[in-house]
């Protein structure tokens, strides 16, 4: 009579009954993340098996591990692999730390005017499409009118052809990706120091510290907890570099130094059609995401008591 | 004696240290600005100068000439306009669709007593970490007919995780007897949603708004993937035409006096400005609430 599964299911019916107008809410939210997330999820399939399309994903004959062995043992595996790195290692080195230099600044300025004024200026790029910004690097650049090369041959030098040439492509990747995140990088930075406490500049006054060391003793401390979280965080995307840029600007010329996992699923999946391949090396890349995330994740929590989860 | 001399000379000192910082902060400041608009001045100078003098590249930072032929044909262009036409669609239909799911989804999820609320959550985050990839989600979007269709660029991005777990965090900052009280009175979770909760909650809408409809005006890799179609295709992808391949012709021969060659360059600056013209205007206006999602979301994260 009273068998704990008759009991338990008119409670979850019941609960379920309470709640059926919040249920109505999620319901098209819900319905979104399993199609365009766990139904993906699924075609993750495709990386085991042949799938040319025309059958559906489980009909599709099994093949194993077939093109992760593929991929791993080709040309491309290592080269993709350090170019990723290597991408994501120079966003570390200059990306990250110089919103933090320019978050101080702004923090030192006397004149109010004159900081919201450059505030308003350097967050503006952070609402320019990439699009946009690889348009201009290429029109300013171009080895026929850009004003860039322009300089150069009034200068008596020979025209580069910068987005032609292997050496230019990482400075150019990196040195946009600076201009355009500088300030708008700096908001969270900045959003730490304003919160400090007034009294402890006001204490390191007293004991005689300068402007520099206050801001060595009170202003980087203050924000320290803010550059380790985002620091872990931005080791957790090592394997996402910022592929759509990547697409507009690099050439078969500079594929040695441009070519990252991503750019290279989008060019063997989406343009040659290969899917299961391509499905293949992006599983692969999105399964060292999964574990870098969780590692850091977990370091976070040992670190400074924040965790994503 | 001793004592006053050695303060004084402290004094002296520590304002040296004073001015060199404020110095060095003054140079960083005009270093920013002038890092920051240098391109923007010189893309103006370009799009608005003589032709001629344009392609003699003798315009660096200052317009010489001044001549808005660029402009005019490239509001004749009947491809940018379609292009633009569906960028503007998009941006509309497609932040409505954000802002619908993301506040039907965030407020179940903000109600602490919703037995489900913790297995769907664990759900969406797990999203945040492992994805299937691009090429399955390329084959979902061709099996649910969106392919080749605006709805492509939409539906497939309809909500933002991240913007999702903002508004949560927001939606959990309302006190929970206003929404009570409201119960009791006999309001549905609907009725509480739509007549309480979002009427405070206008600073996190008007947030959402902006972060979704700046990422659907800029978006152009979803586009280039679900929509071969040129004339479905929104302007960032135009641009790529225009810009990038060099394919898109946006000038006959001999149009407005000028000879192609002539103005083909300065065309691509002024469809820069054109496309950046309205983020650029709106921006200074709308900064303070884009400062504030970034708050909002730090306070999370």
């Amino acid at each position: 009579m009273n068998n704990p599964l008759t009991a338990r299911r008119p409670s979850v019916w019941r609960k379920c009954l309470q709640a059926k107008y919040l249920i109505l809410l999620m319901l098209p939210g819900l319905i979104y993340y399993l199609v365009f997330h766990y139904a993906p999820m699924y075609g993750v399939l495709m990386a085991f098996k042949n799938y040319k399309g025309g059958t559906t994903i489980w009909n599709a004959p099994w093949v194993g591990l077939k093109w992760f062995q593929e991929f791993f043992e080709s040309y491309y595996f290592g080269r993709l692999l350090s170019n990723t790195l290597i991408i994501s290692l120079l966003n570390l080195v200059f990306s990250f730390p110089i919103p933090i230099l320019f978050a101080l600044a702004l923090h030192e300025m006397r004149s109010r005017s004159f900081k919201r004024v450059v505030q308003t200026v350097s967050y503006l790029p952070h609402f320019i499409s990439v699009v946009v910004i690889v348009g201009m690097l290429k029109a300013m650049l171009s080895p026929t009118d850009g004003v860039i090369n322009n300089l150069i041959r009034a200068s008596g030098g020979n025209a580069i052809n910068f987005f032609g040439t292997a050496d230019y492509f990482r400075p150019l990747y990196i040195g946009s990706d600076v201009w355009q995140s500088f300030g708008w990088n700096s908001i969270i930075y900045l959003a730490a120091l304003t919160s400090a406490d007034p009294a402890l500049y006001e204490a390191a006054r007293i004991d005689g510290a300068n402007r520099w060391q206050q801001i060595v003793h009170v202003s980087i401390p203050c924000i320290l907890p803010t550059i380790i979280i985002l620091l872990i965080m931005q080791l957790g995307r090592t394997m996402s570099v910022g592929y759509e840029k990547i697409i507009l600007m690099y050439e078969p010329a500079t594929y040695e130094v441009a070519d990252v996992i991503s750019t290279y699923v989008y060019r063997r999946g989406i343009l040659k059609g290969q899917f299961s391949f391509s499905t293949a090396v992006g599983l692969f890349n999105s399964v060292i995401n999964l574990v870098l995330l969780v590692a850091v994740n977990a370091l976070s929590r040992r670190v400074s008591d924040v965790s994503m989860w | 004696m001793i004592q006053i001399q050695k303060s004084n000379h402290h004094a002296i000192r520590r304002s040296g240290s004073d001015i060199t910082i404020d110095v060095v902060v003054w140079f960083i400041g005009l270093l920013a600005l002038v890092v920051t608009l240098v391109p923007f001045l010189h893309v103006i100078a370009m799009s608005v100068s003589d032709p001629s003098l344009v392609s003699r590249q003798e315009i660096y930072l200052w317009p010489k000439g001044v001549n808005f032929d660029a402009y005019r044909m490239v509001m004749q262009n009947k491809m940018f306009w379609t292009n633009y036409g569906n960028t503007l669609w998009i941006v509309c239909v497609g932040t409505l669709v954000n802002i619908f799911l993301t506040v039907t989804l965030a407020y179940p999820m903000s109600r602490t007593q919703f037995f489900l609320r913790r297995p769907i959550m664990k759900l969406i985050t797990f999203t945040m970490f492992f994805s299937g990839g691009l090429i399955p989600l390329f084959i979902i979007v061709n099996k649910t007919g969106l392919y080749n269709t605006r709805w492509a660029v939409i539906l497939p991005y309809a909500i933002n995780t991240y913007n999702l777990i903002v508004c949560r965090t927001f939606f959990e900052g309302i006190p929970d007897s206003l929404v009570e009280s409201a119960r009791l009175d006999g309001a549905n979770d609907i009725r509480v949603l739509f007549s309480i909760v979002l009427p405070l909650s206008k600073a996190i809408l008007a947030v959402l708004v902006l972060f979704y409809a700046v990422a659907h005006w800029n978006s152009y890799f979803p586009a280039m993937l679900f929509i071969p179609k040129t004339d479905l295709q929104p302007v960032q992808v135009y641009l790529i035409r225009v810009l990038i391949q060099d394919t898109e012709a946006l000038a006959e021969e001999g149009s407005a006096g000028y000879s192609r060659a002539l103005i083909v360059e300065q065309l691509k600056y002024a469809v820069i400005i054109v496309t950046v013209l309205p983020v650029a205007v709106l921006y200074p206006f709308l900064q303070k609430y884009f400062v504030q999602g970034v708050m909002i979301g730090a306070i999370k994260g």
